[in-house]
């Protein structure tokens, strides 16, 4: 572990952050060797303001400029905003290309470039639209007083909840004219959302779309999160999604169902760090072992 | 062989022509590396704080507007001043044979005209990673030999 490095880093020095960054992304320094070294605790979540904010969403829905444009209004209201950018690895070879920056302007801006920080992150292994190693970047983050750190998933689709293990809050982005009304009674991420928000609010639908699914939240339990339209390209609607985005309350709406995927998470985690993965997945090929034994050697039984 | 190497490919100045630049992103993104592309049109700077808020190992710079002699080398000079000197640099586009002394000696390890075999770039790729000494800051003097 180097520990120059990481006292530069909660220094404020930016190489070394994202050198730690990359070290704690590659396994080679763990977040309980930076909390011992500090003598830190494991953080508890009880305060109200969040510290990492999930914004998903489809492909093409426009999350990049959005969040460009809420890092902007974010940072000059001065805070320190940090983004994990994650876009997908090749499942065949195993690399990516991360182009999120290429939508990101908020950064080039001269008065508040120091108050933002944009890292982009690879899927790697993992099978969700955020890779669970994302949890301890942020926690360094957070040690490093970049207080707020807003994750972009990858572009996913119904049922990708996974960003629900790893951030406070989950901000859906949908786009206009998604389907018929039916769509919006569909089960799946709209249910964990704190907060929703229908941009490219200039193409015809959007503003149905939004009524469709504030529809759809109050014929269900709990409070019915905020629904929010905007044209991120016009910058309209933005300034006011970024005052109730930054204040947002968790909104306690699936509790159970958050725990459900940090525990999902942790196991996948266990699985894909074990050192006999590559070599079980090398059997399971041949077929010189079942599925059952496999699980069972990973699961230290 | 060294896998998930993080890349930045960049095109610095007032160039607009990435498709050489996107193939190269291609080429390393399949051969299991991580390619961060920095879209059209930066500036030296903008380029420099990018390698280090990404901690990329690798810069590829592409030009294609004749104006290398002037970028490439401002490039460099603050990669240095960021404290960035082991970040090991290459460049490639439309880049004159006369001009090319003149840019490895500010530390650009390769350059790569048109017509360069991908598999090429790879080979440097692999090659520069496990050397000493030949960041962009580095002492030393070994520079690839390129085909085109």
């Amino acid at each position: 572990m180097d520990v120059d490095q990481i006292r530069m880093a909660l220094g404020g020095n930016r190489r070394s952050l994202a050198r730690t960054l990359t070290n704690i992304e590659n396994g080679t320094v763990t977040i309980q060797q930076i909390r011992s070294l500090l003598g830190e605790n494991e953080p508890s979540d009880k305060s109200n303001a969040w510290g990492s904010l999930a914004i998903t969403g489809a492909p093409g829905v426009g999350k990049s400029c959005l969040i460009d444009k809420l890092l902007k209004i974010w940072a000059q209201q001065g805070n320190r905003v940090a983004l994990l950018a994650i876009d997908p690895s090749s499942p065949r070879t195993g690399g990516a290309l991360l182009g999120d920056r290429v939508r990101i302007t908020s950064i080039d801006n001269e008065a508040i470039k120091n108050q933002i920080y944009i890292r982009s992150i690879a899927t790697r292994k993992s099978s969700g639209s955020v890779p669970l190693i994302v949890a301890d970047m942020i926690e360094f983050l957070h040690m490093a007083k970049w207080d707020k750190v807003v994750v972009e998933t990858v572009g996913s689709g119904q049922s990708e909840v996974r960003c629900a293990a790893i951030a406070d809050r989950i901000v859906v982005i949908e786009g206009p004219a998604r389907g018929d009304g039916v769509q919006a009674e569909k089960a799946g991420l709209l249910e964990l959302a704190d907060a929703v928000i229908v941009n490219k609010s200039d193409l015809p639908g959007a503003s149905k779309h939004a009524e469709e699914l504030l529809e759809s939240f109050e014929l269900g339990l709990g409070d019915v999160p905020p629904v929010m339209l905007t044209s991120a390209l016009n910058e309209i609607g933005v300034n006011e999604a970024a005052k109730v985005l930054i204040h947002l309350a968790d909104s306690g709406r699936s509790v159970r169902a958050r725990w459900r995927e940090r525990l999902l998470a942790h196991n996948e985690r266990k699985i894909l760090e074990s050192p006999k993965l590559e070599e079980i997945l090398a059997s399971l090929a041949v077929g010189s072992i079942s599925i059952d034994e496999a699980v069972r050697t990973l699961s230290g039984e | 062989m060294a896998s998930n190497i993080r890349i930045v490919i960049a095109k610095p100045g007032l160039d607009g022509h990435d498709r050489g630049a996107k193939v190269v992103a291609r080429t390393l993104r399949d051969a299991g590396h991580e390619v961060i592309y920095t879209g059209l049109r930066r500036t030296a700077k903008q380029i420099v704080e990018t390698v280090r808020d990404e901690d990329a190992r690798f810069l590829g710079l592409s030009s294609l507007s004749g104006a290398h002699n002037h970028l490439f080398p401002r490039v460099c000079e603050l990669l240095v001043e960021e404290g960035l000197s082991d970040v090991i640099v290459f460049g490639g586009g439309i880049i004159p044979e006369d001009d090319r002394p003149a840019l490895h000696d500010c530390g650009i390890r390769a350059i790569f005209g048109p017509g360069t075999p991908t598999d090429e770039i790879l080979e440097f790729i692999q090659t520069a990673y496990s050397m000493e000494n030949i960041g962009v800051g580095g002492d030393g003097n070994w520079n690839w030999q390129s085909t085109a």
